[in-house]
């Protein structure tokens, strides 16, 4: 049985966090350049290159690229011949969260649902982490991070459809989520979509859908071809970067499906701003 | 769409020179508030008692910014969602505030409010905070700190990039650019 120390979760959570609260990731960075490159709309255009000299002067000033510098969420993979020395990994994830929002100057932004209180002074400083862990062979540990925003999740939904919906329902309902949705969650966006599963499982999906690299393929080619298909319909709406009319409103569609019960069709559409703030170690 | 660069506090006049969609760099004092202080300042008004700044003319930010690291005014400040803050924003157009600053479309109420008193509804690029914040240049907590990130803020700001999205004449940027770019099969 391989031991970690639990001092090294730590300091590789605080390492993920301080670094992707200023740092874009290349594939988003690059998503957004070729966006600039091929938006019709003149407003449009500008506001993606303010966003890419975002990027930049977050990076060389190590400034937040975003005032909400989200919750942290975590996709954790724990192999069954690891252990942590020195105390539970959820502890070390959640000490780790705390000192990289500390230590970056990141805002705390969670709070109680009806006193609105910032739980910074009785739970701490962002937490608690949202942390999902997965049971797998080996003897490491993957941790996914992701930062994320109130705007973008403020328009996500899920719904579950009869089956008789279809692949036509599926795209029916993107397209009126986003629609809906315009320019608050600061597009061009990203569109996680969870298929399948049970309600809950569709929805954890679409979230984890939102981590993958822009532009990586999706291995199923009947999932490709659909989120092609979404992506162009969504495309066609018009809304644009922040809202103010274009041809990029979207960046990518990213779907993750599930085998699901004969009676069920569960869909979720879970929403990234153009911030994807997102990264990815093995320890 | 015309580019203007304007310094607060804002007049009718001003105002009423901005179009739908023109860009706008702002100088001057502008004054933070979120859902949390919008409620408390309205609440004000409706009693009639002072507020901790002076509405005419004034220019609200709707943000809730990142501490500032030692030696900087403010951390990363991009504006927040709006329609959060339609509720409360008539009532401080009504009032003599002339501008906002946000994200995302609001709702007709505000849109109205912008035609009868002489408003803007001004749009900053989201998930910019790090280019925003750096034009800033002195922020002061002048009310409600026990809010946090959503105290009210006194701000001095140079070249504070914005665009119109709704004006003094009832248009609205983001039907407008929407129409234009929708692909109807």
């Amino acid at each position: 049985m391989r031991e970690i120390e639990y001092s090294e979760v730590v300091k590789a959570v605080k390492d993920m966090i301080m670094y992707s609260g200023t740092d874009l990731p290349q594939d988003t960075y690059d998503a957004l350049k070729e966006a600039m490159e091929e938006e019709k709309s003149r407003v449009s255009k500008e506001v993606i290159r303010q966003i890419l000299e975002n990027a930049d002067i977050a990076k060389d000033e190590k400034r937040p690229l975003c005032q909400d510098t989200g919750l942290a969420v975590f996709f954790v993979k724990v192999g069954d011949q690891v252990k942590i020395k020195g105390g539970l990994l959820k502890d070390a994830i959640n000490e780790g969260t705390e000192k990289g929002y500390t230590e970056g100057y990141l805002r705390a932004s969670t709070c109680e649902p009806f006193s609105r209180a910032n739980l910074k002074d009785t739970v701490g400083y962002n937490l608690p982490a949202i942390i999902h862990f997965d049971l797998v062979a080996g003897d490491k540990i993957d941790i996914e991070y992701a930062a994320k925003g109130g705007g973008s999740e403020n328009v996500s939904r899920a719904r579950v459809f009869p089956p008789a919906a279809g692949k036509e329902g599926i795209i029916e309902y993107v397209k009126e989520v986003i629609s809906d949705a315009g320019g608050n969650p600061c597009p061009p966006i990203t569109i996680g979509v969870g298929i399948g599963g049970t309600f809950e499982k569709a929805v954890i999906s679409s979230k984890h859908a939102l981590f993958r690299d822009i532009g990586s393929v999706n291995p199923d080619p009947e999932m490709a071809e659909l989120e092609e298909t979404i992506l162009n319909e969504v495309n066609k709406l018009g809304i644009g970067a922040m809202g103010m009319g274009g041809t990029k409103t979207a960046l990518a569609v990213h779907i993750e499906a599930n085998p699901c019960h004969i009676a069920s069709l569960p869909v979720s559409v879970n929403v990234q701003c153009h911030s994807s703030r997102h990264t990815h170690i093995t320890l | 769409m015309a580019t203007y660069t304007l310094t607060t506090p804002l007049s009718s006049e001003d105002t009423k020179m901005l179009k739908a969609g023109d860009t706008v760099f702002l100088n001057g004092t502008i004054y933070t508030a979120r859902d949390a202080a919008h409620k408390r300042l309205v609440e004000l008004i409706e009693k009639g008692e002072e507020l901790p700044f002076d509405l005419e003319g004034s220019v609200i930010y709707f943000v809730g910014p990142t501490p500032p690291k030692p030696g900087d005014p403010i951390g990363s400040a991009g504006p927040t969602t709006s329609y959060r803050m339609d509720s409360y924003s008539p009532t401080m157009l009504k009032h003599g505030s002339k501008g906002m600053i946000g994200k995302g479309k609001r709702n007709q109420a505000v849109k109205d409010a912008c035609v009868d008193y002489d408003g803007i509804y001004f749009g900053a690029t989201g998930g910019a905070g790090a280019l925003l914040g750096k034009q800033i240049k002195s922020a002061e907590v002048i009310a409600y700190p026990e809010l946090g990130p959503e105290a009210v803020r006194k701000l001095e700001v140079e070249n504070f990039p914005v665009t119109v999205i709704n004006d003094t004449y009832g248009n609205d940027l983001y039907q407008m650019g929407r129409e234009q770019y929708e692909v109807k099969d």
